[in-house]
């Protein structure tokens, strides 16, 4: 397994990477349980560092304590435990800097309902210290580039899902903030404006655009994220290159074999066969990593399954992707 | 990977100027949209203390149907124009800052952006009582013309100017720290409630339509009053702007700047906990 890098000193000391514009160090969050249930640690002992310029990724499922993550970050939840550092500028010693240097868009819509779309834009901009001029002038830039021009006017509430998300971004980063915190920026558009999204999250990254952002689509974390953090149950299981990441499992194919019965059993049964890197019980159904062809293996693998008692009902062969990564690492599905 | 900075990053300003800019910033938003809204703040304003004089100072002498005791319609008129002052000023705080909260926090969330405006979290929660305490100021003046003149009888008013000055801002600061106290702790589906439980009971039991001393007759009720903060800023603006007898100057300003301090806390510990976890 990957372990966290670059990993920060033992004291906690200032970050070694003079590139970080994220660094954390040992950042949790315990939060109390209810009524006498037991605490629920959201984030354990969390560490990890963002180079300028880069998208960085959090990918896990819902609960993995990626929002609790980015709440931390952006000054809104106050952690329990270690330290975190934004834009070079302690997050928890001092919130209100902080929050000059980091611009959030978080997962619901949170555009203000009594302003129009290019006063959220303004009074966003004259918030961050921008003079009318300025705020005016970076109004008329983020419309154009967002293409919300045409609807500058318009009252909030009139926006589409898309819309009103790429109005999110562009206020976000109003006031030039040193990272962008997206938090699971397309969760509930559809196709199409996602698809927009990821251009437009693509083109702030051409621009030098550090981003933070928090996903479950494996595919969105596998197309835009430069490194990315696999979480669960509050700690970081992984962190590397989605290439890299893919790499670690050490095979070219991955076949998923449905069928019955006691998975465990299966799974011993293919570890003998050739070409077999790695085999993997999960839930209903065995994931076979492969290091050679699929052809060759799959008549072999689904005879071993016969000599053993067992009924294949299904089977799939795919190339390996970041939710084989989550699998691996947790045994089970991304998608819950 | 690593792309060149980005063009024109902001470096963090020194907070405490940010904050203040934040801080003016975030009034002249309210203000946009108290621009925006000026017909229904203006309505809301005016409809409830226009028909409260409207039936009591000029319907009810009119049809010979007696309001006002011993001291005659003239003097009731009169004790009720600060009375209805104050209830303004409750309300404003109500409805300008209590039910956006409620909103915002319950269901829209749109209050998150300005809470990641670069300055500390009570002084957000301290804006939201400015710009509540600036509309109940204003709400004041538009309600002042319809108590003076609607009433059959004369009004007699004699501004205290001392006290006007210090009475009028606090009561405002008041109603608006109410406001912001209410508005971070109840619900939206709790909002019905909000007026018949707490609304009501205060301006009714708030000495808006009587004086405070009047209530010598029932002694039990004059004490349990004691703990309602209209009292302070109906008998308060009363000493204010006429000659009508009132409580103990001393009282009312130690009670106004008490429940003041009090309320304010409350509202803003309470706004910290809606937007920090």
């Amino acid at each position: 397994m990957t372990t966290t890098t670059p990993s920060p000193s033992p004291d906690g000391a200032t970050p070694t990477d003079s590139d970080a514009v994220i660094f954390c160090a040992g950042l949790s969050k315990t939060f109390p349980g209810r009524a006498g249930a037991p605490t629920v640690a959201a984030v354990n002992e969390l560490s990890l560092s963002v180079h300028r310029g880069e998208i960085f990724g959090l990918l896990g499922p819902n609960g993995a304590g990626k929002t609790t993550t980015v709440g931390m970050l952006t000054t809104r939840t106050i952690p329990t435990g270690g330290r975190a550092i934004v834009g070079g500028i302690d997050v928890i010693a001092h919130p209100s800097a902080a929050k000059q240097v980091i611009g959030v868009v978080p997962q619901i819509n949170t555009l203000d309902r009594s302003l129009t779309v290019q006063e959220n834009l303004f009074f966003h901009g004259r918030y961050f210290g921008m003079n009318s001029r300025m705020a005016k002038q970076r109004t008329a830039e983020l419309l154009e580039q967002f293409r919300l021009t045409e609807r500058a006017k318009a009252d909030t509430v009139t926006l589409s899902g898309g819309m009103a998300q790429r109005l999110m971004v562009a206020r976000a980063i109003m006031h030039r903030p040193q990272v962008l915190f997206l938090d699971e920026p397309t969760a509930g558009l559809d196709p199409q404006s996602r698809i927009a999204l990821w251009e437009v999250v693509q083109e702030l990254h051409g621009q030098g655009q550090t981003i933070l952002l928090t996903t479950h689509y494996m595919e969105e974390a596998d197309q835009l994220c430069n490194r990315l953090a696999i979480m669960d149950h509050g700690r970081i299981l992984a962190l590397d290159t989605p290439a890299e990441l893919k790499r670690s499992l050490g095979a070219e194919t991955e076949i998923i074999l449905n069928a019955t019965g006691d998975m465990d059993a299966l799974a011993g049964a293919f570890a003998s066969v050739d070409g077999v890197e790695r085999t993997k019980a999960v839930e209903g159904s065995v994931r076979v990593y492969l290091s050679g062809s699929t052809q060759s293996a799959l008549p072999v693998l689904i005879n071993r399954a016969m000599e053993a008692g067992f009924t294949i009902t299904d089977a799939k062969a795919l190339e390996p992707t970041l939710e084989s990564v989550f699998i691996d690492l947790t045994g089970r599905d991304l998608r819950e | 990977m690593t792309a060149t900075t980005a063009p024109g990053l902001v470096a963090a300003r020194p907070s405490r100027q940010a904050a203040g800019s934040a801080f003016i910033a975030l009034l002249s938003r309210d203000a946009r949209v108290l621009w925006k809204t000026k017909f229904a703040f203006a309505l809301r304003t005016i409809i409830q203390p226009a028909l409260t004089v409207f039936v009591f100072a000029y319907v009810f002498p009119k049809i010979g149907q007696g309001v006002g005791g011993a001291g005659g319609s003239s003097a009731f008129s009169t004790l009720l124009a600060p009375g209805l002052i104050a209830v303004a000023l409750i309300f404003q705080g109500i409805q300008a800052v209590a039910l956006p909260l409620v909103q915002e926090f319950g269901y829209t969330r749109e209050i998150e952006d300005r809470v990641m405006a670069p300055l500390p979290v009570w002084l957000i929660a301290g804006e939201k009582i400015a710009s509540g305490a600036i509309q109940a100021l204003i709400a004041a003046c538009v309600v002042l013309p319809f108590v003076y003149w609607i009433p059959l009888t004369p009004v007699h008013l004699s501004f205290h100017w001392f006290e006007v000055l210090t009475v009028t801002p606090l009561a405002c600061l008041l109603g608006a720290s109410l406001g912001l106290t209410i508005g971070t702790r109840i619900e939206p589906r709790q909002v019905p409630l909000l007026f018949s439980v707490i609304v009501l009971p205060m301006t009714f039991l708030g000495c808006a339509y009587y004086p405070w001393k009047s209530l010598q007759a029932i002694r039990w009720l004059q004490v349990l009053v004691l703990v309602n903060p209209l009292v302070y800023m109906s008998e308060g603006l009363r000493m204010s702007m006429t000659n009508v007898p009132h409580m103990a100057t001393w009282g009312i300003y130690t009670a106004l700047i008490a429940f003041t301090a009090l309320l304010a806390g409350l509202g803003i510990t309470g706004f910290k906990k809606r937007v920090l976890s």
